[in-house]
């Protein structure tokens, strides 16, 4: 399958990647190879198929609305790249 | 007597008799690592003081008696690195997670430690379990310890090497397309991938959820049968698992095989597949045969499209997965941007690596309006058609048995530079994850270079005792395997 410049922009703009030239280059020459062999899924009639997601007819697993996890907003953040009086930070995204 | 070959049953018995303490043998075991690890680079992390200090508190609970029924207590085990461990480095053999420390255990480490387990390190991986070599590790290669030239197979490397190493008694992995089996049959060790759903996924890094399976890597079968007794299980935490009455394996080796019909597809004997592994393959068959199974081959439908469907929805589900690494909460965040959106492009474009960027743009894109129908439910289509051609051989056979792989452990360096290549080796593997059944792999022979060949047993649903049981009594009459 022949895959585009646009295409290559494209899914790596919806996974937020940058890519350099030649990772594009790469990532054609791949995803055309890769995504032209998905498709011989085609040799195989699945009309009337229903698609199936989970191979166990299990369903919603409910349980009681009730916080069984005790407060530990420090020990989450211990591993923020960057935080600040107990929070998260981020670069400045209103302006 | 060298402490570091003996079985984890073996070891675990030792200390039971007081023979050996846990503390010994983790210090053994800790000597054996830094004698052998420079080579192999099995692990990301090894636990010295942590685990030594465990292995004692350990042997107060068995001096207590408080672990009389627990046969693996005070032997070390080791961990794939996508397993979180509480207060230990847990990377995912990534850049993004290089320095993330979990501040919760995964079920299956909160069961182990119950049991009385004692976590000696975090082993090395394919990045985010996505790989067949553990080449594409942040934290460099895991090299094959049977032949240092040839990879261990992957993605969990790491642990399979570890065990043929002798540098682990036993170990976990996560298998989501063949993680486990591969590289055990690669490195000459044995490792099952349960029914999903048997073993909780709570705490197990995601790659693709409805594929995702934790299990077992160790030295032979009983030793997988023991930790796969510990580590099974309902859980609430992980909507997906599922209770049931079939758990309990170390109890069922040694039952006969009588009866038990065995199938082989002939797809998976056909081209493609070596002819040192086919004969190696169809010689364990007559084994079972002698044990009284019966053997046939039959036609297993729709199999050949499960390497495409597979891709289709683990990357479809990992591209979904992935997107919470951002540079935000814990792991990676790139030093120069500009906004936000700077911050999520640049953090993950160089934080993760080239196969996980395939996988998550492939992901992206047959999920993407246009292509969703064509690939994604196509995929999930021809799954349904592939779990049907199961359910059917199911209805005729209790276990079907086949290869691991259709060759043994290719050299270092000759896998990553053609993907689909690299993918198209998943050929006996990965429809065992789509459809959700239990497969062991374990060594039954080697190749004209002495390297290992796997055997694949795959159960019905919840049918471990089955290949665990034919999978034991198999390795009781093998001759042993020189390895």
């Amino acid at each position: 399958m022949e895959i585009t410049d646009k295409t290559i922009e494209y899914v790596a703009a919806l996974a937020k990647l940058e890519l350099t030239q030649e990772e594009k280059e790469k990532a054609k020459t791949d995803l055309g190879s890769i995504i032209g062999y998905m498709a011989t899924m085609n040799e195989l009639d699945t009309e009337g198929i229903k698609p199936m997601s989970h191979v166990f007819p299990i369903h919603n697993v409910f349980r009681e609305d009730v916080v069984e996890n005790g407060p530990d907003r420090d020990a989450l953040l211990e591993n923020a790249p960057a935080k600040k009086d107990g929070c998260f930070m981020v670069p400045k995204t209103v302006e | 007597m060298d402490i570091t070959k003996l079985s984890a049953l073996e070891l675990g018995k030792k200390i039971k008799e007081k023979e050996i303490s846990a503390a010994e043998a983790v210090s053994l075991q800790i000597d054996r690592i830094k004698e052998k690890d420079s080579e192999y680079n099995c692990y990301i992390s090894v636990l010295e003081e942590r685990a030594l200090s465990e292995a004692k508190e350990v042997q107060k609970r068995i001096d207590g008696g408080e672990l009389a029924d627990a046969p693996l207590a005070g032997v070390p085990i080791a961990v794939k690195d996508n397993i979180c461990t509480k207060g230990i480095k847990t990377t995912c053999g990534s850049k993004i997670l290089y320095n993330f420390i979990p501040p919760y255990n995964a079920t299956v480490v909160e069961k182990l430690k119950a049991q009385g387990a004692v976590i000696i390190g975090k082993t090395n991986m394919d990045e985010f379990a996505m790989g067949s070599t553990t080449e594409t590790s942040y934290f460099g290669i895991t090299k094959n310890p049977r032949n240092t030239e040839h990879v261990p197979g992957g993605s969990s490397g790491g642990s399979a090497a570890a065990v043929a190493a002798d540098e682990a008694f036993y170990a976990l992995g996560s298998d989501t397309g063949g993680s486990i089996r591969q590289p055990s049959a690669f490195c000459g060790v044995t490792g099952i991938k349960p029914t999903y759903g048997t073993v909780s996924r709570y705490g197990l890094v995601a790659y693709a959820s409805s594929l995702d399976q934790i299990g077992p890597i160790g030295k032979n079968v009983a030793d997988c049968a023991a930790a796969l007794d510990i580590i099974s299980g309902h859980d609430k935490k992980d909507s997906t698992s599922v209770p049931t009455e079939s758990y309990g394996y170390l109890k069922v080796l040694g039952e006969d095989i009588k009866g038990m019909k065995i199938g082989i597809p002939k797809g998976y004997l056909g081209s493609g597949l070596s002819e040192e592994i086919k004969r190696s393959i169809l010689a364990a068959a007559k084994e079972l045969e002698k044990q009284g199974a019966s053997i046939e081959e039959f036609d297993l439908e729709a199999v050949e499209y499960a390497i495409p469907a597979y891709y289709v929805i683990a990357s479809a589900e990992a591209s979904s997965n992935l997107s919470r690494y951002d540079g935000i909460k814990y792991g990676f965040r790139t030093e120069d941007f500009e906004g936000l959106q700077e911050v999520y492009k640049k953090t993950r474009s160089e934080g993760f690596g080239n196969e996980v960027k395939r996988r998550m743009m492939i992901g992206a894109f047959v999920l993407s309006s246009g292509y969703y129908d064509a690939y994604y439910n196509k995929a999930l289509r021809v799954k349904a058609l592939i779990k049907e051609g199961f359910d059917r051989a199911f209805d005729k056979y209790d276990i079907i048995l086949g290869p691991t792989a259709p060759a043994t452990a290719p050299r270092i360096g000759e896998s990553l530079s053609d993907p689909l290549q690299m993918y198209l080796g998943d050929i006996y593997t990965v429809s065992v994850n789509l459809t959700g059944l239990p497969a062991i792999s374990l060594p039954c022979g080697t190749d004209k270079m002495g390297l290992p060949i796997g055997l694949q047993l795959i159960g019905k649903h919840f049918g471990e005792r089955d290949i665990l049981k034919a999978a034991y009594l198999f390795e009781q009459t093998r001759k042993e395997v020189v390895l």
